[in-house]
């Protein structure tokens, strides 16, 4: 179904839960194609099933309606092929740094190699923690936590990082710098990213397209590229165009409150 | 002329040193106790012991209704040392076994709680029901059926040192962010390294406080178990000494449990303290 090139393909998706009172319906008729290499913002407010967006594509619930597929072939279970960074950056208390960024290894094959070791210490440096190695978490700021969640998240090397408001619990200006490492990570190598988030400026900053959803159900209600080329800094949000396309996100979330 | 200025200037100034040094010392006093954790309850504990033997011998209260403590000391003296041992280990073997039991089967009964809502509405009410019979009632029955080794004593003190163990590990096994779980089922891994790479060290510090809470449970069935039946033990003891009138002695006894208690318990947290500092509240380090 989905073309070459095509990373991830909804088609038709829609997710009903089971509540105590009766169904909730998060999403309805999704249907989008992300490109491979592509960086995609899901905007959308609060409970409009952006995250069930991202657990379906790793495999981790199967949709009501319709089909997932990643890669041309559809998901069935869940998959290892991606990396995921929570909101929280639930990081092993006990584990340091470097134990935490290997711990897919030990959990997924229940042995670490040296050249894991070798791997996580590459990742460490590249997202800026060398000499915290055998830092345990506890020691750590919330955006060095974070920085570890997201370099456990690269460890497989994965086509595909999922990331569920990785820098909402982080401070503004923590959160600025964030995005701009993962811009620079991403450029560094290149991977299909779905970017949730409810913040507009991170989302215009970060990625090459915003899809706006709707309140519950979750509809995709638009679906626009961002009109800024690479790379991006912190001016790129004061340009007259990057404005009015930020206006124009707030416009069709507020609509969208609103109504 | 400056060897008599500076004696003269020096007095000047120190009255206010002076002036000021009683009553810096009298503040930081109450400071200083509270800030020696150790200080303050010792301090209670042995006014009370004076208050307890003056009282005792003012009012000449006669030793079976309530010992000074210098007559209990002497209590102490009237068993052999030999025999003491004897006793501390009977009661400390069985408080022992049956705490290690107690921990073996809360461990797979907590773990399947967690993992299997089936299992959990199976077995919990069952578990409350058991934790809910007075074992001190149930305990001569367990003596008939199991005999008089160290079997049934085990078994009493099982019964009243495993409830809060399965209560503190499902409520930690369960207490794992759902993100973990997430990560882990997309990592495809095999359960049996769910439970033990994150659930069960996420629950260490919920098992550890089950853990403090059992081992006093457990003396307390060891000392239950010997009130039933017994020919060794410091609960026996207790009962013996008391059935002839040995108050003292009794009393004695009951230090000593008071003392083996307070050990095990520092045992079970110091080694929490050593070995996985990590899972201590904050501010505890």
């Amino acid at each position: 179904m989905a073309l070459a090139g095509n990373a991830i393909n909804f088609s038709g998706v829609g997710q009903t839960f089971l509540t105590g009172t009766g169904s909730l319906t998060a999403l309805d008729g999704v249907s989008v194609t992300i490109a491979q290499h592509e960086f995609v913002a899901v905007l959308g407010p609060s409970g409009c099933g952006k995250s069930t967006l991202l657990r379906l594509t790793a495999g981790l619930m199967k949709p009501s309606t319709g089909s997932v597929s990643v890669f041309g072939l559809s998901v069935t279970q869940p998959r290892d092929d991606v990396g995921i960074v929570f909101q929280k950056p639930t990081l092993l208390p006990w584990a340091n740094v470097e134990d935490n960024v290997v711990f897919p290894a030990r959990h997924k094959l229940g042995r670490v190699t040296p050249e894991d070791r070798a791997q996580a210490q590459a990742i460490i440096e590249t997202v800026g923690l060398a000499g915290f190695e055998k830092r345990l978490p506890s020691e750590l700021s919330g955006g060095m936590q974070q920085r570890v969640g997201i370099a456990r998240a690269l460890f497989l090397n994965p086509d595909i990082l999922l990331m569920d408001e990785p820098f909402s619990a982080l401070d503004a200006l923590t959160r600025d710098m964030m995005g701009f490492e993962l811009l620079r990570l991403w450029q560094a190598s290149p991977k299909t990213v779905l970017f949730i988030t409810h913040s507009i400026p991170e989302a215009a900053l970060l990625a090459d397209r915003v899809l706006v959803l709707s309140e519950r159900p979750g509809r995709v209600i638009a679906d626009l590229p961002v009109p800024t080329s690479r790379p991006r800094d912190e001016t790129s949000l004061g340009t007259p165009e990057m404005q009015d396309y930020a206006a124009h996100l707030r416009s069709l979330l507020i609509r969208k409150e609103a109504a | 002329m400056t060897v008599a200025d500076t004696p003269d200037t020096s007095s000047a100034k120190t009255p206010k040193p002076a002036t000021a040094a009683p009553s810096a010392k009298t503040v930081p006093l109450k400071e200083r106790l509270l800030r020696t954790p150790v200080a303050l309850p010792l301090m209670t504990f042995l006014l009370l012991l004076i208050l307890w033997e003056a009282g005792t011998r003012i009012f000449a209260v006669p030793s079976y209704i309530l010992p000074s403590p210098s007559r209990i000391l002497f209590g102490f003296e009237a068993v052999p040392a030999g025999r003491w041992v004897e006793h501390i280990w009977a009661t400390l073997r069985v408080a022992l076994l049956g705490y290690l039991v107690s921990f073996v089967v809360s461990l797979p009964i907590a773990v399947g709680l967690a993992k299997s809502r089936l299992l959990s509405g199976a077995l919990y009410p069952l578990l409350v029901v058991i934790q809910s019979v007075p074992v001190v009632a149930v305990a001569p029955i367990i003596i008939v059926v199991l005999g008089t080794g160290d079997a049934p004593r085990v078994v009493i003190t099982f019964m009243i040192s495993f409830f809060p163990l399965v209560v503190s590990m499902t409520t930690g096994l369960a207490a794992t962010p759902p993100e973990l779980i997430e990560l882990s089922r997309s990592l495809r891994a095999p359960s049996f390294r769910e439970i033990t790479q994150i659930r069960l060290p996420y629950a260490t510090p919920y098992i550890f406080s089950g853990m403090k809470i059992s081992i006093t449970l457990a003396v307390i069935g060891a000392v239950v178990s010997e009130f039933v039946a017994a020919e060794k033990g410091i609960g026996y003891f207790i009962q013996f000494s008391t059935s002839m009138f040995k108050l003292p002695q009794a009393w004695a006894g009951l230090v000593i449990l008071v003392a083996m208690s307070l050990l095990l318990f520092q045992i079970v947290s110091q080694t929490q303290r050593i070995f996985f500092p990590w899972s201590l509240p904050k501010g505890q380090k």
